[in-house]
């Protein structure tokens, strides 16, 4: 389902992503931790192709794109690979002028060129699903960040992406709305959404996540079953920052 | 009589020639306000847009044609356009030499107020947008110019009530708007001063108006943002 070998990311000689491999199987969530600097979010960033890898391949569904220093890929051939992937943002990211329920239609009306009603039914459909949808006519501003996120989560949905990222999206949140947002994320996980979540929640990997992926210093170090990986890590780098999580 | 004969007299003054100058603001003043701010809108639009391209030569000819036409008095820019321009064998018409050159002025300041508006627009809002699939077309007209607009509506309101105030210059290149009719009748009655003073009340009127409106418009633009 989704196939990424050998991403290299470097920003300004500094390289950030030492060759990435990764395949993630259709309906499954795939948590990635690790150490701030990592490249975690880079990583991320570079599969919707916010960020443009310099050499490596990424393959999600039937599209796929490779990667080479100096050559700048259509914007076309951009903009159809991002409608595959849908992004929750650390910052929410949601558009001010829209309310929530708009958020969530704009860009099927806009991208999947979706008739206004059926566009309407869908995001009404989505926001029900998150549990917003007495504040569908408000505007961002008007939610608290829990709502807004999970606003954000629904505005990805409406997509049909293949494949969800979520960068760090509990991190800005105030400790008593993180629930909210993660228990919309399980549903998900539980529904079949494909998900590659980075996120600091390790309850949250370790109950959802099929397979848990640690980084460190731009390389994949170890991944497994969150057993695997909380329990019995193979690797000093994963057990030096497990133990560093757990002592905070 | 409770006046004086000086006070009814500057009265008589005041209340003959307040048509004629309403009515010279009215044909000449706000239409060339309104057009050449229209103009100017659109061409500092794109030249906002040529200097935050990524074609160098647009980003050049952009900042070359703001940098000469912020770079030399408005006044001087009308002369060459009226009086210049003919010795070239150019023959313009007093309002149309005065919508080109203001036009030309506006669009210069408009174009930094505007880039500077996109430019303030959170990079959140533009990843959001290439997020969800669209295409920076799609991004910069539904997502980024409509907050952007509501940054740039101040700076822009004050170029405009400035605008209706340096329309007063087109009287150097003899377009009979307000400030001419002021001269014209102050000239034949020998009143300078209350002529004067009259033009400029009516000019505090026009801007006053424009202020209200402004202040609504921003009051509108703004209800779907925090305070």
């Amino acid at each position: 389902m989704i196939a990424i070998h050998d991403l290299h990311k470097a920003f300004k000689g500094h390289e950030v992503l030492k060759g990435i491999d990764l395949t993630v199987k259709k309906g499954e969530t795939v948590v990635i931790i690790g150490p701030s600097g990592s490249g975690k979010t880079t990583f991320l960033r570079c599969i919707n192709l916010l960020e443009f890898p310099d050499s490596g391949s990424i393959q999600i569904g039937d599209r796929a794109l490779t990667f080479q220093p100096g050559i700048r890929h259509r914007s076309k051939e951009v903009t159809a690979f991002r409608q595959r992937t849908g992004m929750v943002f650390q910052g929410y990211n949601l558009f001010p002028h829209r309310t929530a329920l708009e958020n969530v239609m704009e860009g099927q009306i806009v991208v999947l060129k979706r008739p206004k009603e059926e566009a309407r039914e869908i995001a009404m459909d989505l926001l029900r699903k998150v549990g917003l949808e007495a504040h569908a006519d408000k505007y961002p501003h008007q939610l608290s960040g829990g709502q807004e996120q999970r606003v954000g989560i629904a505005r990805a949905m409406a997509m049909n992406p293949d494949v969800i990222l979520f960068d760090e999206p509990t991190s800005a949140l105030d400790p008593e709305l993180v629930g909210e947002v993660l228990k919309v994320m399980k549903d998900l996980a539980n529904e079949g959404m494909t998900m590659i979540v980075v996120t600091h929640e390790m309850r949250f990997a370790r109950e959802v996540a099929d397979r848990v992926i640690f980084m460190d210093d731009g390389r994949i170090v170890e991944q497994g079953t969150p057993e695997d990986i909380f329990d019995c890590a193979q690797n000093q780098r994963t057990r030096q920052f497990l133990r560093r999580l757990t002592e905070a | 009589m409770f006046f004086s004969d000086r006070a009814t007299q500057v009265w008589h003054l005041l209340l003959d020639s307040f048509w004629p100058l309403l009515k010279a603001g009215i044909v000449f003043t706000i239409p060339l306000t309104l057009i050449t701010f229209i103009l100017g809108l659109i061409l500092g639009f794109f030249t906002a847009i040529a200097r935050l391209s990524k074609f160098k030569a647009l980003v050049a000819i952009a900042r070359f044609y703001v940098w000469i036409f912020r770079g030399t008095p408005l006044l001087v820019q009308l002369f060459i356009l009226y009086y210049g321009l003919p010795s070239i064998g150019i023959l313009l018409n007093p309002f149309l030499a005065a919508v080109i050159g203001f036009s030309l002025n506006v669009g210069a300041y408009a174009s930094e107020i505007i880039r500077a508006a996109i430019q303030s627009i959170d990079r959140g809002q533009w990843e959001a947008a290439y997020a969800i699939g669209m295409t920076k077309r799609q991004a910069m007209w539904r997502i980024i110019m409509p907050q952007a607009v509501r940054v740039a509506i101040p700076p822009l309101g004050n170029s405009f009530i400035a605008l209706v105030k340096d329309t007063s210059l087109a009287a150097t290149i003899t377009v009979g708007d307000l400030f001419r009719k002021a001269q014209e009748i102050a000239a034949e009655r020998y009143e300078p001063f209350w002529l004067y003073i009259e033009a400029a009340f009516i000019y505090l009127i026009f801007c006053s108006v424009l202020n209200v409106m402004q202040a609504q418009m921003e009051k509108r633009v703004d209800r779907h943002v925090a305070k």
